[in-house]
């Protein structure tokens, strides 16, 4: 299925998603179908990066939240539509990959991970002492009251949106897994040293995947300010965002596209769950026992099952 | 305000003192990251799991919590072996480690923390020493015990690995392995066995300085996090492998914090700390006195 | 043979209910009044939102105990919210889509009880909060309540009595410091400090904030000290209160009045950690054993509560949040049967337009839901002596200093003359 087709396919599934979801009475259905389609995104997002090209990015929550505080910024400067923070967001936490990968890509895989847990300290401690984005104290973002398109509350908007954005990060993913860029990258994976004597250009792909992948993080954080109407540092930057990101494409399956959303959608729902039904300190010990026991006994996650299973099968 | 001497003084004494205390805990850093190249992310929830063993035996018992560190810290070392051995055959072994390693301390630091929080809640615990409210003052220089008492035994702590490194023969096939796994198992000796033994010494460092830690300051949970960057920050300044590139490391960080704190405002000390990491990495990765 | 006299009883038991059931029919066609929130019962205000959650939970079953509200039993339906804003807008939505509560009441402080207001106003319904910090400035919502006696502007009205008694000193004091956390209530407190300063002329001489997870304070102190303020106002969370506190006895910290924001010395865990230490310390209290003779039944409460937290490990004297959350639920109780049900605007009509008799005293709101008029009371410590928790539930530790209708005693200055 070539990219173009995927896409479209993709986009369809999504807006058929929303429409007929919409005739869901409760809200809470949407509100917790946000959370995991922020999840699908993020953990897409971070597998490009992580799965595709092997380096391990601890920051996933500092663009996530930078795509969220610069549509804080741009509601609070002009007052700017969804759609204007989304974009701005997407760009500008790209950007902020593209310097974080170009600072660090040139050494080892290690100190780009280390890196990228350094730049998530000295952002959330310049978001911190920026009030113009509120600081501390947190900004509000308050929902129009009037909603497009004629949906009955707000919520309902921002899930679709969200079912769009997490169909395009999944088509940009699958377009990259099936490229010539992707087979860079998966070289770059399997042994950067051949890769670069057989005259892969690592240094230019790993900058651009990083980019990739961080604008697309980005992306997921851009809504979160409007699903909350009140955004603070301390959430925003939450490590839970770091620790899902990798434990979902790990849980899934790094190799395709299909893992992460997998991982995402399973440990999603279930820590959706269990948030509204046991106590939740349990939920972050769930997270890091799935990663622990998938990372040492199942590293090809879900999908690496799948296909042993299918192997097994036969042709 | 006015730049009195005493003020100057002052903030020196204090950053010399934090400067020791961060030595002590990424003294392990620089034994499993700088000279085993095991990314060890989960090291401050050991530092933390050391405090609150501390925490316990004094709250329960009234013992000083650094003696109670050093007397448990056998304890540390085997978990410091037990967690080598899952991870050489799970990761190192299969060639893996860079990606699935990393995510693998990520989850223990994540585990660690949450068992903590799940047994002993999210409050503060801080530990009562005899020393705690005790200060000399030199005049207008200020020495709070309560720092200076786990610099002193930092100091001892880490002149010690350092001796124990470049002294012992174990201590050698620790730096050798470091250098040249292969060349090692030429001559006879094991060099899984020899990391193991070294990255168990790492941890049994963290759990002492989760002591200090305790003794310092207030101690909860969560924030073993906001040590990762900070342990990291000082082996990578000051230089991967070398115990004294870690103490410079350690000190040139206490100091800029103090300094940043005392005349510029505490809130960017900790941007300080970072940026210089995010400097050193961009334009000197090998540090001060790295290899 | 055991199964056959299990068997049997059971039956007997099952037929006992039967009837019972059948006779109770009548009573059972009440159904439950079913109230909804969040509460932190996990993330870093755990501590306090457990404690509330104990005083509501004391509260529903005194309630149950007269037969409810309108004779109709009130059950809870709570999740833990983490102390997270991001789970709120999912309890909250299934609170009331799903669970299909009654009525929603807040959890505790501005992170979560920001979230579910999008969702409270588009349904319409009366909120009452619990400790959040000036929400409703933004959201302008005419059926906001805040139990928090911070008054109509509560970032000024959280200090006022701190510079009241400051002003009170003789001579008059010209210089003060501001120091606080980077974070949320620290950072409004600051805020209202700085009104205050303009407003009595006190020039500042020292302004500036510390990152919450700073390791030494001293240096602050220090810095603190080479500006020579006459007046030193803190505003922080409870480790870093320790901190300050502490870092002031270290460097001799020498100033006429200290304090004013502190959180954490309300609490048992940082009274007997810090003892001695905060002798002289002028700080918020919200309830001191000296005044119990002004709050009526506030001993029984204080004693239920005492009782159960020492059993659930949170703050065993409990001085701080759960009398007022004790409060938010009696007014909300009393709305309810004056207005005779749940019609979400008559009973914001009737919160705004009347006051309250509660455990904390009378209880009354402005127009934007905060109390009409602020009473928040600043004490200062002394004769502290040791690390026991017994002393602090006698009166005798703390002087009250403000407002007047609760004033016990006279600022002692300066502050380093009067650490004992």
């Amino acid at each position: 299925m070539s990219n173009r087709i995927f896409a479209m396919v993709a986009l369809t599934v999504a807006l058929a998603l929303a429409a007929v979801t919409q005739l869901i009475p409760n809200e809470y259905f949407f509100s917790a179908a946000y959370t995991v389609l922020l999840f699908v995104i993020l953990a897409t997002a971070w597998n490009i990066l992580g799965g595709y090209t092997g380096y391990v990015n601890f920051g996933s929550a500092a663009f996530f939240a930078i795509g969220a505080y610069t549509t804080v910024f741009f509601y609070n400067a002009f007052k700017a539509p969804l759609a204007v923070g989304i974009v701005a967001g997407t760009l500008v936490a790209g950007l902020a990959g593209l310097g974080l990968g170009y600072l660090t890509l040139r050494l080892r895989g290690v100190f780009f991970a280390i890196a990228s847990l350094a730049l998530a300290v000295v952002l959330f401690i310049f978001i911190v002492n920026w009030d113009y984005v509120g600081g501390a104290r947190g900004a509000y973002v308050l929902q129009p009251r009037e909603v497009p398109f004629g949906l009955p509350r707000y919520i309902h908007l921002i899930y679709a949106v969200q079912l769009v954005m997490a169909a395009f990060a999944l088509a940009v993913a699958r377009a990259i897994e099936h490229s010539t860029f992707g087979r860079g990258l998966a070289a770059i994976r399997d042994d950067e040293l051949a890769a670069e004597c057989s005259g892969v250009p690592t240094l230019k792909l790993k900058i651009f995947s990083t980019m990739v992948s961080c604008a697309l993080m980005g992306m997921a954080g851009t809504t979160f300010p409007y699903y909350l109407s009140y955004i603070e540092p301390s959430s925003a930057f939450s490590l839970s965002y770091a620790v899902n990101s990798i434990a979902m494409p790990l849980i899934g399956g790094m190799m395709s596209w299909m893992g992460p959303l997998i991982g995402a959608v399973l440990l999603g729902s279930v820590q959706q769950l269990v948030q509204v039904t046991v106590s939740s300190a349990w939920n972050l010990l769930i997270v890091g026992v799935l990663l622990v026991l998938f990372v040492t006994l199942a590293p090809n996650g879900i999908m690496g099952w799948v296909d042993a299973w299918r192997r097994r099968k036969g042709p | 305000m006015e730049v009195s001497w005493a003020l100057l003084a002052n903030a020196v004494i204090a950053g010399l003192l934090l400067g020791g205390f961060y030595a002590a805990m990424s003294v392990g850093i620089s034994i499993s990251f700088g000279m085993l190249d095991v990314v060890n992310i989960a090291h401050p929830a050991f530092i933390i799991l050391g405090s609150y063993i501390a925490y316990i035996v004094n709250d329960r018992f009234g013992y000083d919590p650094i003696v109670v560190a050093v007397v448990v810290s056998p304890l540390f070392f085997l978990l410091g072996m037990v967690l080598y051995r899952i991870y050489y055959i799970c990761f190192e072994r299969r060639g893996q480690e860079s990606l699935r390693g990393l995510a693998f301390f990520f989850g223990i630091l994540f585990i660690t923390e949450v068992a903590l929080v799940l047994i002993f809640g999210v409050d503060y615990r801080m530990v009562s020493t005899r020393y705690g409210d005790v200060t000399w003052r030199a005049g207008e220089v200020d020495f709070p015990m309560r720092l200076v008492v786990p610099f002193l035994v930092s100091m001892v702590m880490v002149v010690g690995v350092q001796l124990f490194l470049t002294r012992t023969f174990f201590g050698r096939a620790v730096l050798a392995v470091a250098q040249d796994q292969l060349a090692l198992r030429l001559m006879g000796v094991n060099p899984v066995r020899v990391k193991e033994l070294a990255f168990a010494l790492s941890i049994a460092t963290a759990g002492v300085a989760g002591a200090f830690l305790i003794v310092i300051q207030p101690v909860q949970p969560a924030i073993g996090r906001e040590f990762i960057g900070l342990v990291f920050a000082v082996c990578v300044l000051g230089g991967m492998g070398s115990i004294l590139g870690t103490l410079i490391g350690a000190f040139v960080l206490g100091l800029a914090e103090s300094f940043t704190s005392t005349f510029f405002g505490p809130s960017w000390a900790p941007a300080v700390s970072f940026g210089l990491l995010l400097a050193t990495l961009a334009f000197r990765p090998s540090g001060i006195l790295g290899r | 043979m055991l199964g056959n006299s299990i068997l049997s009883v059971s039956k007997r038991v099952l037929g006992a209910l039967f009837i019972g059931l059948a006779l109770t029919g009548t009573a059972l066609a009440q159904q439950p009044l079913k109230i909804g929130f969040g509460m932190s019962l996990t993330g870093p205000l755990a501590g306090n939102g457990k404690a509330a959650l104990i005083a509501m939970e004391i509260w529903r079953d005194d309630v149950n105990a007269k037969n409810g509200i309108l004779g109709r039993k009130v059950e809870f339906v709570y999740y833990d919210d983490q102390t997270s804003p991001a789970t709120v807008p999912s309890i909250y939505t299934k609170l009331l889509d799903v669970d299909k509560v009654d009525l929603v009441v807040s959890g505790y402080g501005t992170n979560v009880i920001a979230p579910a207001m999008p969702i409270i106003m588009q349904r319409n319904l009366t909120f009452m909060t619990l400790f959040g910090l000036n929400v409703n400035s933004k959201f302008n919502y005419d059926r906001y309540f805040q139990i928090m006696p911070a008054g109509p502007n509560p970032a000024v009205g959280w200090s006022q009595g701190f510079f009241d008694a400051a002003m009170s000193m003789n001579p008059k004091p010209k210089t003060v410091a501001l120091v606080g956390a980077d974070a949320e209530y620290p950072a409004m407190a600051l805020e209202g400090a700085r009104e205050h300063a303009k407003k009595t002329g006190l020039k500042i001489v020292y302004d500036k904030t510390y990152p919450p997870n700073t390791v030494d304070y001293s240096p602050i102190v220090r810095a603190i000290q080479a500006a020579n303020p006459e007046v030193v106002f803190v505003a922080s969370y409870p480790p870093d209160s320790a901190g300050m506190v502490r870092a002031a006895n270290e460097v001799g910290l020498k100033t006429r009045i200290f304090g004013g924001g502190l959180v954490g010395p309300q609490f048992a865990a940082l009274k007997t950690q810090l003892g001695p230490l905060l002798n002289g310390v002028v700080n918020y209290e919200f309830y001191v054993p000296d005044l119990g003779s002004k709050f009526p039944f506030l001993d029984q409460f204080l004693t239920k509560y005492q009782a159960r937290a020492v059993v659930e490990k949170v703050d065993p004297l409990g001085f701080y949040l759960p009398p007022y959350a004790y409060a938010m639920m009696q007014v909300l109780e009393q709305a309810i049967t004056a207005t005779k049900g749940l019609d979400q605007a008559k009973l914001a009509e009737y919160i705004h337009k009347n006051t309250f008799d509660t455990y904390v005293g009378k209880v009354g709101f402005a127009k934007n839901g905060e109390w009409a008029a602020p009473r928040v009371m600043m004490t200062q410590y002394h004769g502290i002596t040791g690390n026991d928790v017994e002393q602090f539930k006698k009166p005798g530790r703390l002087t009250v200093l403000s407002p007047k209708e609760y004033k016990t005693g006279d600022l002692k200055a300066p502050y380093h003359e009067n650490k004992k």
